[in-house]
């Protein structure tokens, strides 16, 4: 055990400045609040934090005070700009768009969550069993993480949905089937970046002195995965999964713009960007506010991600 | 170098493998049958059809198939196009090199406008300049290829007129006035990619630049008393560059995909669109064929990466 001598040695220092830490007055003392304190220090995370929440909350509550059906269609007002009535106009058959986008941002918001869920846990179990265990199982999963990111993501993702959504639409029902299908196939095949830097983290942490001391104490090997290893390698993962949400709503919004998301009937924000395209001179409007929608919502996870990441590196001094 | 060369080829052949598994994987377990359009037809009898299926080999246990349709594959044997009526591996030799050509093209702009912007904002961290760079490079790789095309084809080609937004393949001009045509027609689809692309490079490169410079050889040729420029171009950039090339290289996979977008957006005949359609058409053996081309793009550009790395750094022991 090379590692045990160090291992005291930065002990007693550290002990001594306990109470010096104590003289100073502590700013805060959980992890999480300092976290947080220099979180806010990134004016532009902040605000995007801010925005983001927004913007959440009216595709969250928007329909409960906003009652216009999605599919109410109203010839005499056909491609009419914003106006008192139709907020963010119409479409070519006069249904409003307001209620359609704040419908489709609950699509867009919810695939894009659960799809980074559903890359995180697959990357991180992956990456874990990589970076704990040595030898041919910690090879055999890499080459497998290599392989999929050679893999030509749209192309594949395309191929996937065209092949499975209509059993899975007949299984499940349009709505179901069809989020379900676009989560599992983005979640994964995002997970490859996720899974290398788990393995990378572990590689590090396996070999400092908490994990030893926790190894020198008896603890079993799962136990100094989840107790002792993983937490400590969370932050560069919620980093990934911030920006695995931002990709997963722009890689759903190009699926339903390609017309291979959800069926035309269920208005996300690629669809209705999608069905504007022929109409784009005489409804400016329409294609607009969605792609906004989208690009806002992106811009903001992002700069919550780069904040995330100056607050979460502890060797960084802010 | 040539061993070097070589060892990459042969370690290429099992991520083919594995892809070409993946995506036989993906259609053996796809539901649905060739053979639907025959069963729903009156005219073709149960026994013929049970006779065909046994004559191309569909009852046959599922590696079979596989090794069969890797080998065809390998001998290029592609299959046919029934939608088109052409084998597939001449529709597909007709679509890529507009694609390799319109990729190409938006790199290098990318790869233009990445590097100043980049080891500008880098030497001076913070500054103005630099903020507003890294702020408008978040701007840029957070705005969706095919929003940027739209705004694209909405401000050029229908307020202002320059450019015309449906890409045509038999331009009738010929000589100079073919290029300033194919210019015209070309600069929309390779700004939306490249700007994209340089936005997310500008980042890579930036920050690479920062690792370089506080190194301590770049100290020692300050004080040796060469000039800035020198210190940046020669003794940073050189340096900062070599991992960028790996972030470049994997960043292909997605470059193909904001491909296929634009190629859709602009109607440019290249193997992207050439996928969607035949998505759009369900004509299968197209639709693998492509995907399977464009792995093997990907594999290329990692393979080209590499060496590519290799010769940029001495570093690396070619083993």
């Amino acid at each position: 055990m090379a590692g045990s001598t160090p291992a005291s040695a930065t002990a007693s220092p550290g002990g001594g400045a306990g109470p010096l830490a104590g003289g100073r007055k502590p700013v805060s003392n959980s992890p999480w609040a300092e976290a947080w304190r220099r979180f806010k220090r990134h004016r532009l995370a902040f605000f995007s934090l801010w925005l983001l929440g927004i913007l959440s909350l009216m595709v969250l509550l928007g329909p409960m005070f906003y009652k216009v059906g999605i599919n109410d269609i109203d010839f005499t007002a056909r491609l009419s700009g914003p106006s008192a009535t139709h907020p963010l106009g119409t479409d070519d058959l006069g249904r409003d768009l307001l209620a359609r986008m704040l419908y489709g941002g609950r699509i867009s918001l919810a695939v894009g969550l659960a799809a980074m869920l559903t890359g995180i846990v697959i990357g991180v179990i992956i990456g874990a069993i990589a970076g704990i265990s040595r030898g041919w199982v910690d090879a055999a999963l890499m080459w497998l993480t290599d392989l999929f990111l050679s893999l030509p993501q749209l192309p594949l993702l395309l191929l996937l949905i065209f092949f499975f959504r209509d059993s899975l639409k007949s299984v499940f029902g349009p709505e179901i089937g069809i989020f379900l299908l676009i989560v599992l196939v983005i979640g994964g095949l995002s997970w490859m970046p996720v899974a290398r830097l788990v393995r990378a983290q572990f590689f590090s942490l396996r070999e400092k002195e908490f994990v030893e001391a926790a190894r020198a104490l008896g603890a079993s090997t799962q136990r100094q995965v989840v107790r002792h290893i993983l937490p400590n390698a969370l932050g560069p993962v919620i980093v990934a999964a911030t920006i695995n949400v931002a990709a997963a709503i722009i890689s759903e919004s190009t699926l339903s713009f390609l017309g291979l998301g959800f069926p035309p009937d269920i208005p996300t924000w690629g669809r209705i960007l999608n069905d504007s395209r022929d109409y784009m001179e005489l409804a400016l409007h329409w294609a607009l506010f969605p792609g906004m929608a989208i690009f806002v919502a992106v811009l903001t996870i992002n700069f919550i991600g780069d904040g995330l990441r100056d607050a979460l590196d502890p060797r960084r001094v802010l | 170098m040539g061993t070097f060369i070589l060892r990459r080829l042969l370690l290429a052949i099992p991520s083919l493998l594995g892809i070409s598994l993946v995506l036989f994987t993906v259609l053996a377990l796809a539901p649905g049958d060739p053979f639907e359009e025959l069963a729903t037809n009156p005219n073709v009898p149960p026994e013929v059809r049970m006779a065909l299926r046994a004559q191309l080999g569909l009852d046959d246990p599922v590696w079979q198939r596989y090794i069969h349709w890797l080998t065809s594959m390998l001998k290029g044997d592609w299959g046919f196009s029934f939608i088109s009526r052409i084998d597939v591996d001449q529709l597909i030799a007709q679509r890529v090199p507009v694609t390799l050509a319109v990729i190409g093209m938006s790199q290098l702009v990318a790869l233009l406008i990445a590097l100043p912007v980049g080891i500008l904002a880098a030497v001076r961290p913070y500054s103005w300049f630099d903020r507003i760079a890294s702020t408008l490079s978040f701007v840029g790789f957070s705005l969706p290829t095919f929003f940027t095309g739209l705004l694209f084809i909405l401000f050029f080609s229908i307020y202002l007129g320059w450019f015309p937004f449906v890409f045509r393949s038999d331009l009738s001009e010929t000589g100079f006035a073919w290029w300033v045509a194919q210019f015209k027609q070309s600069i929309m689809p390779i700004m939306v990619l490249a700007l994209f692309q340089a936005a997310s490079w500008m980042r890579y490169v930036r920050s690479s630049v920062l690792d370089v410079v506080r190194l301590d050889y770049v100290t020692t040729a300050r004080s040796k008393g060469l000039k800035e420029r020198v210190v940046i171009v020669k003794h940073v950039v050189r340096n900062a560059l070599i991992p960028v090339v790996t972030l470049v290289a994997l960043q292909m996979p997605g470059v193909f995909g904001g491909a296929i977008i634009t190629e859709q957006i602009f109607r440019i005949p290249g193997i992207g669109s050439l996928l969607i359609d035949s998505i759009q058409r369900n004509d299968t053996p197209v639709i693998m064929a492509v995907t399977f081309v464009f792995a093997g793009l990907v594999i290329l550009f990692n393979l080209l990466a590499d060496i590519l790395y290799g010769w940029l750094d001495p570093r690396i022991s070619y083993r």
